[in-house]
């Protein structure tokens, strides 16, 4: 589904600055293939998700999804196809737009001139329950009235309304509460398992990383320095994934995030 | 003054703001929504008018119309072009545009600086004639400006809430988000500009057409004037559906130009009418900003009036 070959990208070349973010990465996610990923800060994991969006242009390498090259799109037009979630919560809707109306947009079908129909109130009301929220009773309320957790939860739901051929979560829990971490999470659980949707997840939660997706990498230094799925994925434990770590990239894991349990 | 003045002067003054208000709903779609400081408008507003009047004069009053709005359509389509493709500041843009304009206003008026139109037909005109005989028939300008606000309102509260208009809201609501999602903010951005200079040029035209003349000075100073009515409209009704914020913006333009006829009443002259749209920009702006600046500021005072006397407590116990 999701082909990277040896991407780069270096920031500031030939200044003081200079910093090799992404060295040569490459890999290959079948459909379905849930991966979590994890390292030290600064590894490179929100700009690995930046360049497969299209934030900016990489440097070498090709990116193909589904078997079209999108190295050179734009990221409005990648947009179509990826699902996308930030660590921020505001980030992902319009806070003066109604629920309703910030569905719509994510809805995206229809064309430019048509307004939200009947049946669409409906499908998103119907959406909407599935959160357990009550949102479903708040659809004319502007999104700025929401909590962060609602606000991530709905933008989990903008994402998926129309099934994207990938979904990228860059620690969409991280600003959560405990509690509503793992509500939001139980819900991408729910909606990546039911459409089987490609997924590319970073975590700062080691337990998360072992016991969601099928495959988990782990980044440093703009490599992925490890990539495990199958039997030798589910026999790990928390510490043996941070022996892992040590082994691969030759130090600790070092994240000012990181949740050991 | 007696009754009759006083209709006729709120007739007068009804009858502007009304015409005026396009302008203001004109803002409503770029600076509210869009969240683009359009400084292009002034320009935009005699455009329009010199557009309208030029085709008028040469005997196609409906056509003035589209003629006008059609040009503010390409001045909107350049101010987005400028700031979305061409690396220039979305305020400077409009600067740009807008200085641009004077010279493309008197070139389109064939060099001078002002167009009489009172033998020209207009829409006024057709208006008048075709009410004539009826009890309506002195309250064509009225009628027209009427129309054109219905017109102008009931599109909007229809676009701003099909799939363009949410894309264009999106826009001037959260960037972030727009950034990265399937939204391309350079579109959304050119067609809102596009869309609302065409209601500023429509606003200048029937403004021009509606005084029987055309002056090269007619737009100056619009865009502070409209920004006042503005937020006074938002002051009224600046929350709930599209339609309620559209009409209370119309209204917002009513209102200040029933003051300004109040203070003219009241012996202020009519050159001030700048500095008062001015004042009420300023005082709509700031003063949420300063009242919410306000605790911080006491707060600092308090304290430096507890060091002061600490001070000087410590003085007198030497
Ligand atoms: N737009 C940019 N311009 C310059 N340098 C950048 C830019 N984006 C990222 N970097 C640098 O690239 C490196 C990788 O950053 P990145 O944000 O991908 O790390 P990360 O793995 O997401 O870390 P964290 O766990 O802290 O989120 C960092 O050294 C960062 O400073
Ligand atoms: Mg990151």
């Amino acid at each position: 589904m999701l082909t990277v070959e040896n991407l780069s990208k270096t920031f500031h070349p030939g200044t003081v600055d200079e910093k090799k973010a992404l060295n040569q990465i490459s890999f290959h996610l079948k459909k379905g293939d849930f991966v979590t990923i994890i390292g030290s800060n600064g590894a490179g994991k929100s700009t690995l998700f930046n360049a497969i969006c299209g934030d900016f242009m990489t440097d070498e390498g090709r990116i193909l999804l589904d078997g079209q090259d999108i190295t050179f799109k734009p990221s409005h037009v990648r947009s179509r196809d990826i699902g996308r979630l930030f660590q921020d919560p505001m980030r992902g809707s319009a806070p003066g737009m109604s629920i309703e109306e910030n569905l719509a947009l994510a809805a995206g079908n229809g064309g430019w001139f048509s307004g939200i129909k009947k049946s669409d109130r409906e499908k998103f009301r119907e959406q909407l329950a599935l959160l357990d929220m009550g949102l479903e009773n708040r659809m004319k309320q502007p999104v700025g009235l929401l909590s962060g957790g609602q606000r991530q939860a709905l933008t989990l739901m903008m994402a998926t309304l129309t099934v994207p051929k990938l979904l990228i979560l860059d620690e969409h829990t991280a600003a959560l509460d405990p509690a509503t971490a793992d509500k939001v999470l139980r819900i991408t659980k729910e909606v990546v398992a039911k459409h089987n949707i490609t997924t590319l997840m970073v975590t700062h939660n080691m337990q998360n990383a072992l016991e969601l997706g099928n495959r988990t990498f782990m980044m440093d230094s703009g490599h992925i320095v490890l990539d495990i799925q199958g039997e030798e994925r589910s026999k790990l434990g928390v510490a043996d994934l941070l022996e892992r770590f040590r082994l691969g990239a030759g130090k600790n894991l070092d994240n000012d995030r990181i949740l050991l349990s | 003054m007696n009754f009759i003045d006083v209709l006729s002067l709120g007739q007068t003054t009804l009858e502007l703001g009304l015409i005026c208000s396009l302008t203001v709903l004109a803002l409503f779609l770029s600076y509210t929504m869009l969240n683009v400081c359009d400084l292009s408008t002034d320009g935009c507003f005699t455009l329009g008018a010199s557009v309208g009047a030029i085709v008028a004069i040469s005997g196609h009053p409906y056509l003035a119309i589209v003629a006008a709005m059609a040009a503010g359509v390409c001045s909107g389509f350049i101010t987005a072009l400028l700031q979305t493709k061409m690396g220039v500041d979305s305020l400077l843009a409009g600067i740009i545009v807008n200085t641009g304009l004077y010279s493309v206003n008197i070139a389109v008026m064939n060099g001078s600086s002002l167009l009489n139109m009172n033998k020209t037909v207009t829409i006024f005109t057709k208006m008048k004639a075709l009410l004539s005989g009826t009890f309506l028939s002195g309250q064509y300008v009225l009628i027209v400006s009427l129309l054109a606000v219905a017109l102008v309102v009931a599109f909007l509260t229809f676009f701003l809430r099909t799939k363009l208009g949410l894309a264009i809201r999106a826009t001037g609501n959260n960037p972030d988000m727009v950034k990265s999602s399937s939204i391309d903010p350079v579109f959304t951005t050119i067609v809102g500009l596009c869309v609302a200079n065409s209601f500023t040029a429509l606003s200048g035209c029937l403004l021009s057409q509606s005084q029987k003349s055309t002056d090269i000075n007619i737009g100056t100073g619009m865009v502070t004037i409209a920004l006042a009515s503005l937020l006074i409209g938002n002051a009224f009704m600046g929350r709930g559906s599209i339609l309620k914020r559209a009409i209370g913006v119309v209204l917002g333009a009513i209102v200040f130009r029933v003051v300004y006829a109040i203070a003219l009443r009241l012996q202020m002259p009519a050159f001030m009418l700048k500095l008062v749209s001015s004042v009420i920009v300023i005082l709509a702006i700031s003063g949420p900003y300063l009242k919410k600046q306000y605790p911080i500021i006491k707060r600092v005072m308090q304290g430096r009036m507890a060091s002061k006397a600490s001070d000087k407590a410590a003085k007198e116990d030497k």
